[in-house]
């Protein structure tokens, strides 16, 4: 059998570092073929090869015994292969047919274009009216909105990159079983991923990058998430422990808490109530966008609420501005790295001045101290091995990963009796995200307390000793994560936010 | 071809080549223009900046160094702290006026009393003055959202046409025999803001204007409050999240900015110009724009351009008397500095190369 995609010794270099290095591999027509690695293990790069985005130095392409070699997506498309990225490039103002109608060259009259969604989206169970405003759809629903712009070119090979981030584990089986049905009509899918359990559950192959390389082929029925994670990362995993005792004293509490979200997009929050004891974890997962941002501006006091609607150690602070809370204890670190957390052009001893003036005693009198924020900014790349050459280098400089690091350990080695991390994890590869998740448990077994929002269900899972879901700016029943089910996490995350799942 | 490449890092050693390079090539694409105007570009070229300082005249210009830059020097260092902070306060030239009204009516509210605490008064009042007219902005600013740039600037005209009613009103010499202006402040010991060393040009505005550079410099370096200001600049969520204010921010760049453009209209009325007359203001207010900007918004930098763009002045009015260089041709000379630099400050974040490899961004 001739295989649809051919890839023989892709190479692609970039100033500093190999992203891919000799890598080959088939796709078979009607297999669903998962590309795993770690950030930066050059997934990535390798699809913008194949869609057209990027030239690789050398190696070649077939695609059903022809040579290919797109110079552009438009070519890639043209040869049937079509793309569904992670970041969605929709216009929420437009409606669904139009925002289809801007990707298409010689977009059909609105009418039939709008028949024609229809038509592609009762084939394949993915219901979706042509006629609705974008802004109002539901991340699911907005992901729809792209795999049918993709459908609708009628192509032979869909690449997803990383499509599950922003859905519920309901939302997942339902996209799972479109995607079985494209794969039953002959479609091929190579499909990108860091989540173990749902290539086993979707993928007959899988290819495992490292560095560039590829480092394995498996088939994922018959291997354990443990082994592709090995195979992942190149390296026995260090599992994440910590000594359990009973929570102490309440340290945090949320009583009732609204506000409005400071921006339009934003989400309010609605009566958010919850208390976290000393030397213990709540964990909070959701879909990102229902109120994680708005919950930590509240928490580390960019948003203002009711006093009373937030204590600290019994203390009402809800009104209270960021320093005086630092002051108090309660640590806050934002999702959103490079602006937020930290300043993007400034060294990072002055970034580690950005949260840690207070407490470690950098700033005195008004005046700041510069050689203390140093020895703070040295402090935090020792221990948490931030790869940098020096404390003078900008926190743009860093790598995503090494700026998480650096974030984190700054409010971690800040000694706090509350802390507040938004996807502590996020983009960070598989050691270090171990390094931080322990030291967020160490952190509690000392005796703080630790909320920690993420989207990543299983390391909620790892860390969490409670356990509740944010929808819609809601929170959900806080349960004990111990004996949680998938099914019941995706519940309390929503469920399948009113989609349906296929009737063909 | 040539393309522009983000640097992982600004480059420190360009920040501060950028203004040389710019002063090179105002000289350069200045001196073609003085050609095409029929003079010769040498003679013009170091006629602006050879001749005030070292020429046959230079024991009268050398003074004019200082009354010129010292003005500069403080509304710029006042303006870059909010320019740091991304806080636009475009209207100096309407606190300036207005620190030079109030100043001088406090100055002449005592006259003929003679006392050491008029000129003190004064001081005051001419901060209070240019203060208040800043906050007009700031307020509306941090109350209703409004744009400080379009106030601010607005509010100039307003401050002009104030100033051009007191002329002829309130502040009237009555002894002026009907022409419109006030009493010269000169004439008048305990409000006269006198050369502090003879000969020299050195004038308490000027001694202000080097304090200023000296408090900017350690507030931003060590201060908090110049690490709020900075940091609000370069990342304003950033800012927030540290727990800065943004209103008091706002209201604070704005305050001081506006207070140091008063203070250097009350010394330059209660100086050098004297009196407060219909045409008391000559640009200073938006020229410090342009050495706050010539000067990197640093302090040092701008004791620097101030120095620049005054001698540029001096030069520009030698050669406008000795050369018979049109007057246009000499602000355009000067504009040409602030576009040079904006032009040449992106190689400070990007680098020029040649040809096309390809870059299409980061390997994932």
């Amino acid at each position: 059998m001739t295989a649809l995609l051919s890839i023989r010794g892709l190479t692609k270099a970039y100033p500093g570092v190999v992203a891919n290095d000799d890598v080959s591999f088939d796709i078979q027509p009607g297999e669903v073929h998962a590309l795993l690695g770690e950030n930066g293990a050059g997934k990535s790069t390798l699809v913008k090869m194949i869609y057209g985005l990027v030239k690789p130095d050398s190696g070649e392409m077939t695609m059903t015994g022809q040579p290919f070699a797109p110079g552009e997506p438009k070519a890639a498309r043209a040869a049937g292969v079509a793309m569904v990225f992670q970041h969605f490039s929709l216009f929420d103002a437009l409606n669904v047919a139009e925002n289809i109608a801007l990707g298409m060259a010689e977009p059909p009259a609105m009418r039939d274009l709008a028949a024609r969604i229809r038509e592609v989206s009762d084939q394949y169970g993915l219901p979706l009216d042509p006629w609705r405003v974008v802004g109002d759809l539901s991340a699911g629903e907005r992901q729809r909105v792209e795999i049918i712009r993709c459908l609708l070119q009628d192509p032979k090979l869909l690449i997803m990159d990383e499509p599950t981030s922003v859905l519920t584990p309901q939302e997942v089986e339902i996209l799972f079983e479109t995607l079985r049905k494209l794969k039953a009509e002959g479609t091929s899918i190579l499909y990108i991923s860091h989540k173990l359990e749902e290539i086993r559950a979707l993928c007959d192959e899988a290819t495992i990058l490292r560095l560039g390389r590829k480092v394995a082929t498996c088939t994922p029925r018959d291997t354990t998430a443990r082994e592709m994670a090995e195979l992942m990362v190149g390296a026995e995993l260090h599992v994440p422990t910590r000594d359990t005792r009973a929570p102490g004293a309440v340290r945090l509490a949320l009583k009732d808490l609204s506000v409005p979200s400071p921006s339009q997009f934003g989400t309010a929050l609605k009566g958010i109530s919850f208390e976290v004891r000393a030397g213990e974890v709540l964990g909070l997962a959701g879909v990102a966008g229902n109120g994680q941002d708005e919950l930590l501006g509240v928490l580390s006091g960019e948003i203002r609420a009711g006093a009373g609607m937030v204590v600290l150690d019994g203390t009402p602070v809800g009104a209270t501005g960021p320093a005086i809370r630092r002051r108090m204890g309660l640590l806050t670190a934002p999702e959103e790295r490079l602006g937020h957390a930290a300043a993007p052009d400034m060294s990072l001893t002055e970034n580690a001045a950005l949260t840690g003036a207070e407490r470690r005693g950098i700033a005195s009198a008004g005046f700041l101290n510069w050689g203390r924020a140093r020895s703070f900014a040295r402090e935090i790349i020792d221990r948490f091995d931030v790869r940098t050459p020096g404390t003078e280098n900008a926190a743009r400089s860093l790598s995503g990963g090494n700026l998480q690091k650096f974030v984190i350990g700054r409010e971690v080695l800040q000694d706090p009796q509350v802390l507040v991390v938004n996807q502590p994890t996020w983009g960070v590869d598989a050691a270090a995200a171990a390094t931080i998740r322990q030291a967020i448990l160490d952190l509690a077994t000392g005796g703080a307390a630790v909320v920690v929002i993420s989207q990543d269900l299983d390391e909620l899972m790892e860390v969490s000793d409670r356990f509740a879901a944010l929808n819609e700016g809601r929170l959900s029943d806080i349960r004990p994560a111990q004996g949680l089910s998938v099914e019941e996490i995706g519940l309390m995350m929503g469920g399948s936010h009113g989609m349906e799942v296929a009737h063909v | 071809m040539l393309r522009l490449e983000k640097r992982r890092q600004p480059s420190r050693a360009f920040a501060w080549a950028t203004p040389v390079l710019a002063v090179v090539a105002t000289m350069i694409f200045g001196g073609l223009l003085f050609a095409a105007l029929g003079k010769d570009p040498l003679v013009a070229i170091r006629t602006i900046f050879w001749d005030p300082l070292f020429g046959q005249h230079a024991f009268y210009y050398r003074p004019q160094l200082l009354v010129k830059g010292g003005p500069l020097i403080l509304i710029a260092i006042g303006l870059s702290l909010g320019f740091r902070a991304g806080i636009w306060n475009i209207g100096a030239e309407g606190q300036y006026i207005l620190g030079a009204i109030c100043g001088a009516g406090v100055g002449l509210a005592f006259y003929p009393m003679e006392g050491w605490f008029i000129f003190p008064l004064m001081v005051i009042a001419g901060a209070l003055g240019g203060l208040v007219w800043a906050m007009i902005p700031g307020l509306l600013k941090v109350k209703f959202g409004t744009n400080e740039i379009l106030v601010s600037l607005m509010l100039v005209y307003v401050a002009e046409q104030l100033l051009a009613s007191v002329s002829l009103g309130l502040l009237k010499n009555p002894q002026g025999f009907g022409f419109p202006g006030s009493r010269n402040l000169q004439q008048y010991d305990s409000a006269h803001n006198a050369e502090l060393i003879a000969g020299t040009g050195m004038h308490w505005g000027v001694a202000a204007a080097f304090i200023a550079v000296i408090f900017a410099y350690i507030l931003l370096t060590r201060h908090q409050l110049g690490y709020h200001i900075r940091l609000t600049g370069e990342a304003p969520r950033a800012a927030r999240f540290a727990g800065v204010s943004p209103t008091r921010l706002v209201l604070f760049c704005l305050g001081i900015s506006g207070a140091c453009a008063g203070l250097a209209g009350m010394f330059e009325v209660s100086g050098p110009a004297g009196q407060v007359t219909i045409d008391f203001n000559t640009g200073y207010g938006f020229t410090a724009i342009i050495v706050a900007f010539l000067g990197r918004l640093h302090p040092v930098g701008i004791l620097l351009a101030g120095l620049l763009m005054a001698l540029t002045y001096i030069g520009g009015e030698i050669a406008q008397s000795g050369l018979g260089l049109p007057a246009a041709a000499i602000q355009m000379f000067q504009g040409m500095l602030l576009f040079f630099l904006l032009a040449v400050d992106v190689l400070t974040g990007y680098r020029l190369r040649l040809g096309g490899a390809t870059k299409e961004g980061e390997a994932a």
